[in-house]
Parts: structure tokens; C-alpha cells; sequence
């Protein structure tokens, strides 16, 4: 149980407070970038590719221009006399913004047609005719490295194949050692196939140039405006646009999940017409642009080993991955992590040899991959160490629960440094499987298992024990183009003790309108409801990276936290001079400071805050505010303990999650009920890439599923109950013991579902499955082997 | 996902729709539900500059038993059949296939005439109506004509419907004691088309004799198909498991799917047999009932 140091009229940590910001988004009434409307906005749509590789020939607009409201037709060649048409990727590679001689994707952006009216600006785009000259693309990264495969990147000088980057982390002689001598190894090929984050509201944006006052607003889908300023100046500081002439404002925003970090080619053709025209300008993505275009994610082909011995000690592990990004690559990692976080990929175990490698190739695919839902490649090192573990035991003939627990690293011996050089902070994942085990039903469930084997039905359970990597991070190594990924809050308290703060990151759903709220009524005693939230405008805002990799409240939570505590200190020097004892008299509670022994001698925070305006102590300054950039000193490492059962149906390869049980650590909980519905989100968006979503390209490098009608997306229907519960045990060296949730679900349920599938295949010799496991793929991997 | 630009028409009777379809031919598309022809037009794969919205003629949307025959008005919604008790009391297939259509907005607006006259092999109803022995009424210039629901589907998108007429009802013979009827499909996520899709209507006697039967695929053909085969297998027999998989084995061999993402052609033809077996054991059972 979860216990509140705070009262329900204060709703501090603990509380299911309701989220503040539903009573506008429940009535419609949110405010989202579609819905600004600015006197003499033109609109902007893009023509896009139909080929994956092509050069083209010629553009012609000639009959676009003649479609009544169309006022511009803006190509490459436009842009190149402003030197706007490359841009810097956040992994500092480049990407066209429109191609002035060939196109590296199908989708990618060819020119934009600017019109008075929405519908104008499609007509126009329809009649807008170019003339390709398609080139045999590049599609399958293995062929991709092939010594004579064409040379996509040909615009890079001196480049010679299409590999990007190598990156490897661990002891290889060590780890090779291990393997050629352990007495059990196992090996699984898998692909953690692209998928898209399909967030329910596009990109778009309206960029409105004030050509008087050499003014840039920006309003953006964007989920960290601060550094998309920074990158704006740094693009266009050269034509005038320095940063303090640039506002961005990202408004209500509808889901994120990494896919609105990137800076796409729309949002800079758009800054680049408002700028020429001095007219604001909208972009708003239609379904199919938005899951054709923009980053994918995933796309990790990973060889993974373990070595352990025949009792069932994981002794070691080794990774190989070929990262396809595309036609550039687009991630959004912090710089110095070419593979993200992909190094958490040792799991949950107690053994100290590793060895990873990671070589990445472009491809004539669209460039990526954004972390969706998921701390930099965390979801992909996840599934490759949750899925050998299965493999492992299975070999050995080890129940996989019981191989786990035997393995699992202990409560008492956190902080642990992982092989890959992590130092995990706490966790109890014993008392997670423990749970989870326990929740389910396990020993039960397996005797079930038993008896409808004997009558040939398939039944399999399944699962994951992770350990998630979040809150990026500590200066020392993270940094996003040169910027430190710390995170900001600032707090401003109303003489009559309401109070404002503002963040440097961006709620895309999140609700940290109310988690940060309850934070500060936590550290203050100030009703969470009297704490107004704000965010997303760099004009008012702190400096801050934004929110995606679970970051928010590790980060920015860790700010308000200890702003408010600056401001608790001062609120405990004005109540000493108010009650005229000296501070260490003092005792507070939430809301209030009394003297020690005589509680009716006290001060609430209010009447303290009305006095640091009306009568605070002589050399103080007056005013109630502070502010704090937080850079964490470690990052925080959520745990759990996920257990899913499936009855497939034979003659159909149909599958039914039964159960499904989610045992998560995030550490103290703020919310609960947020928490909750984060859990829920975050397990449906693991369903989907175990079970349904994956972009799919034929060789010629056309996407075969590119609206939602073919890229599956589940929904209610397709979502299981869940079932959830928590361990908790604090980060040590978080302000308030908090370790992130949003993405430990969405990490970790792929694995529990796949291994559960596998478990229940596992009497006709199936070992594994590559995701998204499909009816059709159940019913022909028991075809082939004869069990149907 | 913006159409081109069209022009609009309301009429408030079945003669002034037709008239304006004697006008515009084929540059003119008619609007019922909306939910096949409005993605299209915004996907720009139709381009129709007229639109003949029929939504405002009155005394279109009805279910109702007249003379033995069940009738079924062209612009009744997907969720009235779905709710309706006479549908309930006399096809139960009908709240099988409605709740598999879409989802419950579509079905609020989604036609059941409008499925049909789609002439989509992908859609629920034709193998239904099919299974069914369904009548179709359509109304023209020179009247109406009813139209038996296998000279109804012709092709890709084709149906038996000249230009300028319009389907205006469904009529289904009402059925006799002893029958029962059943319809399912394997869809990869709710609202999807189907993988395979199949709908049984049968009656039997007191001696488990099959004394009627419907058998339709949903789509695992270029047209909504009839197993025709596996009807001759069923019919006048006893209802036996071989006699079942005979019909089902029939049905796998004489439809023709094409492999796509939801499966290969193997995988869907084995999905009818399946499919097939399921409906017949679940339309027997409410036979029975």
C-alpha cells in the first residue's frame, strides 16, 4: 500500500488526484497545432516520392500553378539559394530537406505547393508532375554491406559503402573465452522489425515569420521546443534567425512516443516559406504521410548467445546487431550513444562477461530510428536477452521462472555495476517474479499446461523480467548535440499561495500538469490544485531537453523537487522571523511550520508566502521563487516482473492472451492511477509490435501497409485485461526516490508474449518466433512442422 | 486524405435520385453510409463529381416480415440490423455478421444496401445474403425489378445494377422450423476484411437430414462466392462429420484466394475448410435449438 504523507485536500505524492488536464481534453477542448488559425495563414502539402531511389528529371508546376489558390510551388532548388535544403540530423548525419537531384526513399518529401486554402494546396500538389529516372534500390541491409552494393550516399565525399557506424562495448577476448569452453550455449537470430509510433494527432506546425521584427514564432508538434530552438538558430542563423528571435511553441500535443523529438524536412520548408513571404504558413501531416515519412523505429537484426552451465548459471552473453536506419540516420540517441542504452541488454542476472557489437547501414528506407516508448534501443536489448533467457532454460529443461529467480541479481548487492559498465541503483526482483507468480497463478497454470497437452491444445505461458534504463541523464555522458541532457523546473508562489511553475520538458499526454503539481504540493504543503503547470513555450519556459526515454520525472521532476525544497528553506526563515524563534525550533509538516513543543505556535505555507511579499525579514529578498536545473547523478533502472499466458486455437493460428499479469518497480509512485494508465498504454503498445504492427517494404522498396487499414494498430477489442501491481524500491539517489513508468511496459511485455507463444508451440520443436507474431505465421510454423 | 472537389445532391425522393443518375451517369456516385466510398474518395482512388446523397429520401430504413418474406430497407443501418429482435428471433447470423463489421462507429452509419451494392468480395453481407438465398429490389426509370442474389454480383466492384438504378431493398424468404444459420470471418484486428469469412444457413429434419442449405465465402474470390459444391455435398443428406468435411474440402478446392498480408493463398483456403466445418456445426446447433 502506498502511503501518503499528505492530506487528500493537498493531494501530494500517493494520490489518484484526477489529472488537471482531462477537464479540457474530455470536453474537446484541447488545443492543438491544427487548431491555430492566423490571419493570412497559407497552407502548405508535399509531394512526395512514389520511387525509393530515383533521380529526377524535372519538375514541372506549371499546371499546379493554374489550380485556383495555389501561390508557390517550392522545390530544392529554391532552397538551395538560401543553402536550406540539407539540414543536420541529431546523430549529426544530414538529411535533404528537399532534393534537388534525387530521392533516397518512397515518401520522401519533393517539393512543397503553398496555397490559400488546404484543399487548394492537395489539388495543387496532384497536379504537380515529375518526371523520375527510378534506380534499383537498396532495400535489405545484409545486402546493403555487400562490397558491390550501390553507394547511396553518394552526397558524402569520399564515401564508399553504406555503412554508417560500428560500436562495441564488453570484453570480447574475455566473453569469447567463456563461450569456447561453456557447457551450454544457445543462439537465436531475431528481427525487432520497424515499426511506427502512429501517435493519434500528426506532425504539423505553423511557422509565422514577422518579417517587421525579424521574429520567428514557431508553433510546432515538437516534445522538446527548447533544443528544436536552438537547432532552428544553429540552422538558420546565418539568414538572420538568431535564437532570441526565435519562440517555439509546441501546444497541446496528441502522443509523442519519440516520433516528435526528430526535426522533420515540413517543419523547415515551412520556416523557410514564412521567412520569404512573411505570410505564416501551415503544415499538417495527413495518416499516410505521417507513418510513411516519418522515423520509424526498431529495425534491430540482433544474433544474440548466451553461455551458461547445464544446472542453469548464466555465465555469459553475446551480441551482434545490424542497425538499418535508412536513408540517413535519424535517431534521436543522445550523441555519444550510436545504439542508445542497447548495452542494458545483460537483463536482470547476475553474471559479469559481455561482449556486444553493432555495425549500422544505410538502405532506401525512410531514415530513423526515434526511441518509441523506449529509452534509446532498451525495447530491442530487452527482447534479445528476455527471449535467449527462455531459450536457456528450455535447453537446459528449466522451468523459466526458476531459472530466473536462480539468477537474478540480489536486493543486497545493488548498487550493481552491470558488464557493460551500468551501476544499477536498486531493485528487489526476486519479490517481482515472486508477485507476479503468485498473481497468475503460476504453479497452477503449469499444471493446467500438463493436461491440455496430453490432449494435443496448445496453452503456453510466457516471461519477462526486465531491467529498464531511463532518465538520461548525467552530464558526464549525455548530451544531445553538444547540449547536457539536464532538466529544468521553475517555481513562482502568488502572494496568496497559489502558485505557477514551468518545465523544460513537454507533457504529450503524460500528465504532468498534475504529477509535477502533487510533486510540489509534496515538498510544500500547497494544494496541488492551486499549482498551475506550464510548458512548451521557450519564450517562458526553463532551458530543458524535452520529454521522451522516461526522462521527465527522473529529470524534471528532480527539479521541481528540490526548487520547492530551496523554497521550503526560505519559507522556514520567514516562519522563524514571523514566530520569533530561531529556525531550528522549527518542525514542519506539510503545509505548515510549527515550534517544537508548542504546535499551536505555527505558520502555513500560505500566510509564510503572503509575508515573503508583505513582511519578509530585513535583508532577505523578497519574493517567493526558485528555480532548478537538475543533471542527475546516475540513471534510474525501473524493474519488472511480467507473466502472460495464450491459448492458441490449432486449426487457425488464432491468439488469445489469456492473462496477462505486470508487476512493475518504478520506484515511489506519485500517481497511481497515472501510473496505472501509463502501465495500460504502454502494455498495448507492446501487444502491437508482438502481435501486430510491422512496416513492411517489398524489394523495390515499396511499404506494403501504409495506412491504417494494413498497419495494425490495436485497439480495446484487441487488449487483453491487464492486470497490474508494483514492487517499489526508491532510487537512492533520486530527490523523491522516483524512477520513471511510461516506457517500462512497452519494453517489457513484447518478450512475455512471445515467449508465452513459443512455450505454448514449444511440443512441436518451435523454439522461436520473430515478432509481430500473426496467426498466419502460428499456423505455417505448425504446418512445416507437421503438427497440422 | 482530401478528396477532390464534387458536386453535391440531396434528393428527397427515389425518382428525383434517378433522375439526377439519368443526368450524370457515370460521373455520379451514390452516397449511403459512406464508409467504402468516402476513403476512397480521399485516398483519391475515386474522383466521382457528383454525389447523389440519398440519406434524406424517406421510408428507406425498415426491417420488417410481410407476406413470408423478411424485408429489409437499403439505408438501414449496420446497427439496427445488429440490435433488432426480429432479426434476433429469425437469423441470428445477422448479429454474427454485424458485430464483426467494422467497429460501432461505422456501424452507426455503414448501410447494409450500401454493402451490397459495393460489390465488394470483401464485405460481410454478400456472402450472407448468398447463404441466404436473398432477393434484391432495385428501382430505375422503368420501375422496380428484383434481382436473385446470384445474378447479382458480377465482378470486381460489379454488380448487377445499371447505372441509373438504385437498390432499394432486401428481401429474405422467412425461414421454417428446424433452421438455423451462422456467419464468422478471421479478421487480423477488429475492422479489418476478412482473412476468410463464411456463412452457413441450413434447416434440417427430424432425422438430422439437411433439407436446406446456403453456404457463402467472404473473401477468397474476385466475387462474393457460393460454395455450391459443398451445398451438393450437404444436401438431402444426414448431416454427418464425413458429409461435413466432404463440404468443407469442396469449399477450400473451389474458392480462389489471392496471398496478401493477412496470409498465403494455402493458409486461407485452409482457413474456409476450417471456417466451413465451424459454421455448419454452429448453424446445426441453432437448428436444433
Amino acid at each position: 500500500m502506498i502511503q501518503c504523507k499528505t492530506s487528500k485536500a493537498i493531494s501530494g505524492m500517493g494520490h489518484s488526484m484526477k489529472r488537471k488536464e482531462d477537464a479540457r481534453f474530455l470536453q474537446g477542448k484541447g488545443h492543438y497545432v491544427d487548431d491555430i488559425k492566423l490571419p493570412g495563414m497559407l497552407y502548405m502539402d508535399i509531394v512526395r516520392s512514389p520511387y525509393a531511389y530515383a533521380k529526377i528529371k524535372s519538375i514541372n508546376s506549371e499546371e499546379a500553378m493554374k489550380v485556383p489558390g495555389v501561390v508557390a510551388v517550392v522545390t530544392g532548388r529554391d532552397l538551395e539559394k538560401y543553402n536550406l535544403h540539407w539540414m543536420p540530423t541529431l546523430m549529426s548525419d544530414t538529411q535533404m530537406v528537399l532534393p534537388t537531384d534525387t530521392v533516397m526513399y518512397q515518401a520522401q518529401e519533393v517539393c512543397a505547393v503553398i496555397a490559400t486554402s488546404r484543399y487548394a494546396a492537395r489539388d495543387g500538389r496532384e497536379a504537380v508532375r515529375v518526371e523520375y529516372e527510378p534506380m534499383k534500390p537498396v532495400i535489405d541491409p545484409y545486402k546493403a554491406m555487400d562490397a558491390n552494393a550501390p553507394v547511396l550516399r553518394s552526397d558524402k565525399e569520399g564515401k564508399k559503402d553504406n555503412h554508417i557506424w560500428n560500436w562495441k562495448v564488453g570484453n570480447k577476448e574475455k566473453t569469447d573465452k567463456v563461450f569456447d569452453t561453456a557447457e551450454v550455449v544457445v543462439k537465436q537470430h531475431m528481427h525487432i522489425p520497424r515499426i511506427h509510433v502512429a501517435s493519434i494527432e500528426t506532425c504539423g506546425c505553423v511557422a509565422d515569420y514577422d518579417k517587421v521584427n525579424n521574429h520567428l514564432t514557431m508553433y510546432m508538434t515538437t516534445q522538446a521546443p527548447h533544443a528544436i530552438r536552438t537547432v532552428i538558430a544553429l540552422v538558420a542563423g546565418h539568414v538572420g534567425l538568431t535564437e532570441e528571435k526565435v519562440r517555439v511553441v509546441s501546444p497541446d500535443i496528441g502522443g509523442g512516443f519519440g516520433g516528435k523529438v526528430p526535426v522533420y524536412p515540413g517543419y523547415v520548408i515551412a520556416i523557410a516559406v514564412s521567412f520569404l513571404v512573411g505570410k505564416p504558413v501551415k503544415w499538417i501531416e495527413d495518416r499516410s504521410e505521417n507513418l510513411q515519412a516519418d522515423s520509424f523505429a526498431r529495425d534491430y537484426h540482433i544474433t544474440v548467445e548466451m553461455a551458461g552451465t547445464k544446472a542453469g548459471k548464466i555465465q555469459a552473453t553475446r551480441f551482434k546487431v545490424l542497425a538499418d536506419h535508412g536513408y540517413t540516420d535519424a535517431s534521436a540517441n543522445p550523441s555519444k550513444f550510436n545504439t542508445g542504452l542497447f548495452s542494458i541488454a545483460t537483463g536482470s542476472y547476475d553474471y559479469d562477461t559481455s561482449y556486444m557489437e553493432a555495425d549500422a547501414v544505410y538502405t532506401n528506407k525512410p531514415p530513423g530510428g526515434v526511441a518509441y516508448r523506449c529509452s534509446f534501443r532498451v525495447t530491442e536489448a530487452v527482447h534479445a536477452i528476455e527471449r535467449i533467457t527462455d531459450r536457456f532454460a528450455f535447453e537446459i529443461g528449466k522451468d523459466p521462472a526458476q531459472l530466473r529467480m536462480d539468477n537474478f541479481i540480489k536486493k543486497e548487492d545493488f548498487p550493481w555495476k552491470s558488464p557493460t559498465g551500468w551501476i544499477y541503483d536498486s531493485g528487489d526482483y526476486h519479490a517481482g517474479l515472486k508477485k507476479a507468480m503468485e498473481a497468475i497463478g503460476y504453479d497452477e497454470l503449469r499444471k493446467e499446461q500438463a493436461e491440455k497437452r496430453k490432449k494435443g491444445e496448445l496453452m503456453g505461458i510466457g516471461i519477462s523480467t526486465f531491467t529498464e534504463i531511463v532518465g538520461a541523464g548525467p552530464s558526464k555522458d549525455f548530451d544531445i548535440l553538444g547540449i547536457k541532457m539536464f532538466d529544468s523546473a521553475e517555481i513562482r508562489v502568488h502572494p496568496t499561495g497559489k502558485a505557477i511553475a514551468r518545465f523544460g520538458t513537454k507533457s504529450q499526454g503524460q500528465g504532468h500538469e498534475t504529477t509535477y503539481a502533487q510533486i510540489i504540493a509534496e515538498e510544500l504543503g500547497i494544494p496541488a490544485e492551486n499549482i498551475q503547470i506550464e510548458e512548451g513555450d521557450t519564450d517562458t519556459a526553463p532551458y530543458g531537453l524535452g520529454t521522451y526515454a522516461s526522462r521527465s520525472t527522473p529529470t524534471a521532476g528532480a527539479a521541481a523537487s528540490i526548487a520547492a525544497r530551496k523554497l521550503r528553506d526560505k519559507a522556514r526563515k520567514i516562519a522563524a522571523y514571523l514566530l520569533e524563534v530561531s529556525e531550528d525550533d522549527l518542525e514542519w509538516e506539510p503545509g505548515k511550520f510549527s515550534v517544537k513543543g508548542a504546535p499551536e505556535k505555527s505558520k502555513t505555507i500560505q500566510e509564510i508566502v503572503f509575508a515573503a511579499y508583505t513582511n519578509h525579514p530585513q535583508g532577505m529578498e523578497a519574493g517567493f521563487e526558485a528555480t532548478h536545473y537538475y543533471d542527475p547523478p546516475n540513471l534510474t533502472f525501473p524493474s519488472g516482473a511480467y507473466i502472460c499466458v495464450v491459448d492458441i486455437d490449432k486449426e487457425t493460428g488464432a491468439i488469445n492472451v489469456r492473462r496477462f499479469v505486470a508487476i512493475d518497480d518504478c520506484g515511489h509512485i506519485i500517481n497511481p492511477m497515472i501510473v496505472q494508465g501509463q502501465v495500460h498504454g504502454g502494455l498495448t503498445q507492446g501487444i502491437a509490435p508482438a502481435m501486430y504492427e510491422e512496416l513492411i517494404y517489398d524489394e523495390d522498396g515499396n511499404i506494403l501497409n501504409g495506412t491504417f487499414m494494413d498497419y495494425l494498430v490495436p485497439t480495446a477489442v484487441e487488449s487483453p485485461h491487464w492486470e497490474t501491481g508494483h514492487v517499489v524500491t526508491p532510487s537512492p539517489h533520486h530527490p523523491i526516490g522516483a524512477k520513471g513508468v511510461g516506457e517500462s511496459p512497452t519494453v517489457g511485455s513484447p518478450p512475455a508474449i512471445v515467449n508465452a507463444i513459443v512455450d505454448a508451440l514449444s511440443p512441436y520443436g518451435i523454439t522461436h518466433m520473430d515478432i509481430p507474431v500473426t496467426p498466419y505465421k502460428v499456423w505455417k510454423a505448425l504446418k512445416d512442422k507437421g503438427a497440422i | 486524405m482530401i478528396a477532390q472537389s464534387f458536386q453535391y445532391e440531396s434528393p428527397r425522393t427515389i425518382k428525383e435520385a434517378i433522375e439526377l443518375l439519368q443526368k450524370y451517369g457515370d460521373d455520379a456516385k451514390i452516397l449511403s453510409g459512406g464508409h467504402s466510398l468516402i476513403p476512397m474518395m480521399k485516398l483519391r482512388f475515386a474522383s466521382p463529381e457528383y454525389i447523389i446523397d440519398i440519406n434524406r429520401i424517406p421510408g428507406l430504413s425498415y426491417i420488417k416480415e410481410e407476406g413470408g418474406m423478411l424485408k429489409i430497407g437499403a439505408l438501414t443501418r449496420e446497427a439496427e440490423i445488429e440490435h433488432s429482435d426480429l432479426l434476433k428471433k429469425h437469423f441470428p447470423i445477422f448479429g454474427d455478421v454485424t458485430k464483426l463489421i467494422a467497429d460501432p462507429q461505422v456501424r452507426n452509419m455503414g448501410t447494409i444496401g450500401g454493402n451490397l451494392a459495393h460489390g465488394d468480395a470483401a464485405n460481410d453481407h454478400p456472402a450472407v445474403m448468398l447463404a441466404l438465398n436473398a432477393t434484391v429490389i432495385a428501382a430505375g426509370p422503368d420501375g422496380e425489378r428484383a434481382i436473385p442474389i446470384d445474378e447479382f454480383f458480377f465482378g470486381f466492384y460489379q454488380t448487377a445494377l445499371q447505372p441509373d438504378e438504385i437498390l432499394t431493398e432486401i428481401q429474405i424468404p422467412v425461414s421454417q422450423h428446424g433452421t438455423g444459420s451462422a456467419y464468422h470471418k478471421l479478421e487480423r484486428k477488429v475492422g479489418d476484411y476478412a482473412t476468410a469469412g463464411v456463412a452457413v444457413h441450413l434447416t434440417l429434419d427430424k432425422n438430422n437430414t439437411c433439407t436446406s442449405i446456403g453456404i457463402g465465402l467472404t473473401n477468397v474470390n474476385p466475387t462474393p462466392l457460393r460454395a455450391a459444391r459443398s451445398e451438393q455435398a450437404l444436401f438431402g443428406k444426414e448431416l454427418t462429420e464425413e458429409a461435413i468435411a466432404e463440404a468443407a474440402k469442396y469449399a477450400s478446392e473451389d474458392c480462389s484466394p489471392s496471398s496478401d498480408l493477412r496470409g498465403s493463398e494455402e493458409y486461407k483456403r485452409a482457413m474456409v475448410a476450417v471456417l466451413v466445418k465451424r459454421m455448419i456445426h454452429k448453424a446445426a446447433e441453432r437448428a436444433k435449438a
